[in-house]
């Protein structure tokens, strides 16, 4: 449900930006949402089709890039990605863990016409 | 053609959030940002803050709720100033929301300012309000395996409340485990054992609080 207002985010970014460049459209814009953001592309999808009506953005694709979590033990340094529920360093087996990638949630860049 | 943004899509939140604590310095009032999954104890908390500590510290409370009062009016009964937010469905409040609240509050009689945030372990995360503690409450029920189910919380938190301890003889919770979990995501995290029904382990909880609000009086405010 925070994809909504995640979505309004991502719109007024592309056409602060577009607006810059003085574009008329705004063909495409480019996500970095990682993983552990919690943010499902379907729901914003949904959502960028009711909020870009009436603005250069409309009918923009837009493409998401997830990065996968990857975490590092902060006893060994071992860099590893989770693959179950419990966190634990696969080669110490220490709790101390550290979130290397997987919370990114930005717009990369914007395709303009 | 092609035109890098490079822009964090909470950015815009960010900024309103920076303005809402800058306004909250000023005035010198220590701020929580008080979260969990529905039901974890939350309004719970809140009372038991106020009625442990109103000689204490004057204090306000935001309440943010999908739709309903309930909780605002369980809170107004106390006696405190209580702002609504109604969210109007949605997951989590924001800093836009925080500050018309902000609007709403007599700031320069406030020492403690408690935000109930909309009930839910994962869309709040990335909404800073302005607040300047972050408390998050994870009740037995809930199960001892959470902490890698929601880790961009825990890791943001400055408080972990284990709550309804008083359950603890009749469920299986593994408190050193998810204490372990907790501390190895966020080493600087502080948890403490509470239940907000019997008032057991509130105090150590409501010491660490009220020096929290006098570092707040002694760096700002009067
Ligand atoms: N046994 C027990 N019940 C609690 C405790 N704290 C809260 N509750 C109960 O849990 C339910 C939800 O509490 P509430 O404070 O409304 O949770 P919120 O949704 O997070 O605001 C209520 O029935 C409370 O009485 C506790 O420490 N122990
Ligand atoms: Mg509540
Ligand atoms: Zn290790």
């Amino acid at each position: 449900m925070h994809e909504f207002s995640i979505t309004q985010s991502i719109l007024s970014i592309a056409l602060e930006k577009a607006n810059t460049v003085k574009a008329s459209r705004v063909s495409q814009i480019n996500l970095v949402i990682g993983e552990l953001s919690g943010i499902v592309d379907e729901c914003v999808e949904f959502y960028f089709d009711f909020l870009s009506k009436d603005t250069i953005a409309a009918q923009a694709s837009l493409s998401f890039h997830h990065p996968p979590t990857r975490l590092r033990c902060r006893n060994c340094a071992a860099v590893f990605s989770p693959n179950n529920l419990n966190w634990v360093c696969p080669n110490c087996h220490g709790p101390k863990i550290e979130i290397l990638s997987g919370r990114e949630c930005y717009v990369e860049s914007i395709e303009v016409e | 053609m092609e035109i890098k943004v490079l822009q964090d899509i909470l950015s815009a939140n960010d900024a309103i959030a920076r303005k809402n604590q800058s306004r909250l310095n000023k005035h010198g009032i220590l701020t929580i940002n008080v979260m969990s999954s529905p039901g974890a104890g939350k309004t719970s908390l809140i009372m038991q803050i106020i009625s442990q500590l109103r000689e204490k510290a004057r204090i306000a409370v935001i309440e943010g709720d999908v739709a309903s009062t309930i909780d605002a009016d369980k809170v107004s009964k106390q006696g405190v100033t209580v702002v609504q937010i109604n969210t109007a469905g949605g997951c989590h409040l924001d800093a836009n929301m925080t500050e018309n609240a902000l609007n709403n509050l007599p700031l320069d009689d406030i020492d403690l300012l408690l935000i109930e945030n909309v009930g839910n372990l994962i869309c709040p995360a990335g909404f800073a309000l302005g607040e300047h503690k972050r408390v998050i409450l994870l009740s037995l029920p809930e199960g001892d395996d959470k902490a890698y189910k929601y880790p961009s919380m825990f890791t943001q938190a400055d408080v972990v409340l284990i709550n309804k301890i008083d359950l603890l003889p009749f469920l299986e919770f593994d408190i050193a485990s998810f204490s372990n979990a907790i501390s190895g995501l966020n080493p600087e995290v502080k948890i403490f054992q509470v239940s907000c029904k019997t008032g057991q382990g509130l105090e150590d909880w409501l010491s660490w609080l009220q020096e929290q609000i006098k570092e707040m009086k002694s760096h700002h405010g009067s």
